[in-house]
């Protein structure tokens, strides 16, 4: 029913757009990957020194091992915290749960930066935990390894994603045929067992998007690193930027960003390959 | 039944009050230290005071930094809707060679770490030779936003019902016309919601900010700036405020939606008569 003009004129400008403001930069982000500066110049001599160096220089690899060992903890910990929560309120059902549901989301409302400011004044050596617990005579000196540490940026990240891991859950959850629970529990089935076979299968598409979100958000963060971090929290984003800055090679951090892309890439279609195989239950 | 599900929700109830306190202590210590004389941090907070709102009532930095914040907000808003929604209509309803790569490509921005969109973004502004400004962000919000927008609409898009478009332009209306008196108002709800979503996210954005500042800052910017500097509750204090703005935002949104809802179903109820 509608015309080919129709269809151009809703398909162009956005089509315009993204070639524009998406398509065009990654392929620049591509081509800066493989030049390179010289006396902070960037030169257009095409090469594959930047990649090289992202081999051979352990740091890289190292940092980057990190990131993902941070990123994968931090979706264990959204899934842990999200998923139960998503279940009480869906599943088992509470007489306010549109209130507690809307409780999830407020924190959202609340800056990103600001809620890692906040850990970061609620962790520190002169903290409001550690000066709690010494105020109730727990511990007698501060403790140093709350703030600046990867710990401090999993707690972080942990508390910015949870949200974010526990929304396609619940959505996921709601969706279950209740009908389907009575049946196993009328045939028989233990609430363990109904929980097992019925309701953990058909919420694995909400759990696979929330686990994503949560990884590749975390994967790619450097605010949070940079706040609460410290040297031994420092993340791949955080080289990145680095490079950008400080370091001014701009060539070697796009080779860095170029990777964290085509590993974001290839997480998002794998876990798109599984939600297709278990969606379908 | 119910019996049998309730029954061990004794745990989930204390995992449920547990994670909301992991949720809400942030926001509470936040909110407490903006009222502690001594600067943040330290057990227990003592002599509260106004003084840091007054502190901050005569800061100029930050509020100019909280207009640049609305004016790029709000022209992300625009952008974000103006091309967001003919994507998600042509998502909806055109064929064209590479429209898979195309949603892909416009639904990126959405999972994608701001550091990316960010980084990209600036290398095309150096490449074109683009001054970063306050500009600069809005292209880049908008870039990163549209994705909000296409998600939304497109949702609204699935139960929109076509045979009004039809019925329209069967009666003699241009697609115009049909745009501005069925399409648009048949996808309001989807469109304030998109809209309210992008000026938060907008408002609160900074990965992506970060690479593309130039000389004017955005309210994160000005707070992360500071941040550097060392840590006073002056930034609590702002940050309270805009906490209880976005509350009022978000309560006004759904009365309007409660609203506009129970409108709907009055509408449905005389039609079913």
């Amino acid at each position: 029913m509608y015309s080919r003009g129709y269809k151009a004129a809703v398909a162009i400008p956005p089509l315009a757009w993204v070639m524009a403001f998406l398509l065009i930069p990654y392929a620049l982000l591509l081509c800066y990957s493989f030049w390179m500066v010289n006396e902070g110049q960037i030169v257009r001599h095409w090469n594959l020194a930047n990649y090289r160096e992202l081999v051979h220089q352990p740091l890289y690899v190292a940092v980057l091992f990190r990131s993902m060992r941070i990123a994968a903890m931090v979706t264990a910990l959204t899934l842990i915290l999200g998923y139960p929560l998503a279940y009480y309120l869906s599943i088992i059902g509470h007489p306010r749960k549109d209130l507690l549901y809307q409780l999830v989301i407020i924190p959202l409302w609340v800056s990103y930066l600001v809620r890692a400011y906040a850990w970061k004044t609620i962790l520190g050596t002169a903290g409001v935990l550690n000066t709690l617990l010494q105020y109730l005579h727990v511990t007698s000196q501060p403790m140093g390894f709350l703030l600046y540490s990867p710990f401090a940026v999993v707690v972080t990240l942990t508390h910015i994603y949870t949200p974010f891991a526990f929304l396609p859950i619940y959505a996921s959850l709601e969706h279950i045929p209740r009908n389907l629970i009575e049946a196993s529990h009328d045939l028989g089935a233990s609430r363990f067992k109904t929980f097992w076979r019925v309701v953990f299968p058909l919420s694995l598409p909400g759990v696979f998007a929330g686990g994503t979100f949560a990884f590749v958000l975390s994967l790619g963060d450097f605010l949070a690193p940079l706040l609460v971090g410290g040297p031994s929290g420092i993340m791949i984003s955080n080289i990145v930027q680095n490079q950008f800055g400080v370091a001014d090679n701009r060539p070697l951090g796009a080779a860095i960003s170029l990777c964290m892309l085509v590993l974001i890439v290839g997480i998002l279609s794998a876990t798109e390959r599984l939600e297709k195989r278990w969606g379908r239950v | 039944m119910r019996s049998n599900l309730q029954r061990g929700g004794g745990w989930l109830t204390v995992h449920a009050v547990l994670l909301y306190a992991f949720l809400y202590l942030p926001i509470a210590v936040l909110i407490l230290y903006s009222f502690n004389s001594e600067g943040v941090g330290g057990f227990p907070p003592h002599d509260l005071t106004l003084s840091w709102y007054r502190t901050l009532g005569g800061d100029d930095a930050i509020w100019s930094s909280v207009l640049n914040s609305l004016l790029v907000a709000l022209a992300s808003v625009s952008l974000a809707l103006g091309f967001g929604m003919p994507a998600a209509l042509a998502l909806d309803r055109a064929t064209f060679p590479g429209k898979t790569l195309f949603r892909r490509l416009v639904l990126l921005p959405l999972i994608l770490p701001g550091i990316i969109t960010g980084l990209s973004l600036l290398m095309l502004f150096a490449t074109a030779g683009m001054k970063l400004s306050l500009m600069t962000i809005m292209l880049g919000h908008g870039t990163a936003l549209i994705s909000v927008a296409t998600t939304e609409i497109f949702a609204g898009l699935q139960t929109f019902d076509r045979r009004q478009e039809e019925a329209s332009l069967d009666l003699g209306a241009n697609y115009w016309q049909t745009f501005w008196r069925i399409t648009l108002p048949n996808l309001r709800l989807p469109m304030i919601g998109a809209a309210l979503l992008i000026f938060t996210l907008s408002m609160d954005e900074i990965a992506v900010s970060f690479f593309l500042i130039g000389r004017d800052n955005t309210l994160p910017l000005e707070i992360w700036s500071r941040l550097r500097r060392g840590i006073t509750p002056e930034i609590n204090a702002i940050s309270t405020i805009i906490f209880v703005f976005s509350l009022i935002m978000i309560l006004l949104w759904y009365r309007l939606r409660l609203r506009m809802e129970s409108k709907e179903i009055a509408r449905e109820l005389i039609s079913a008569v």
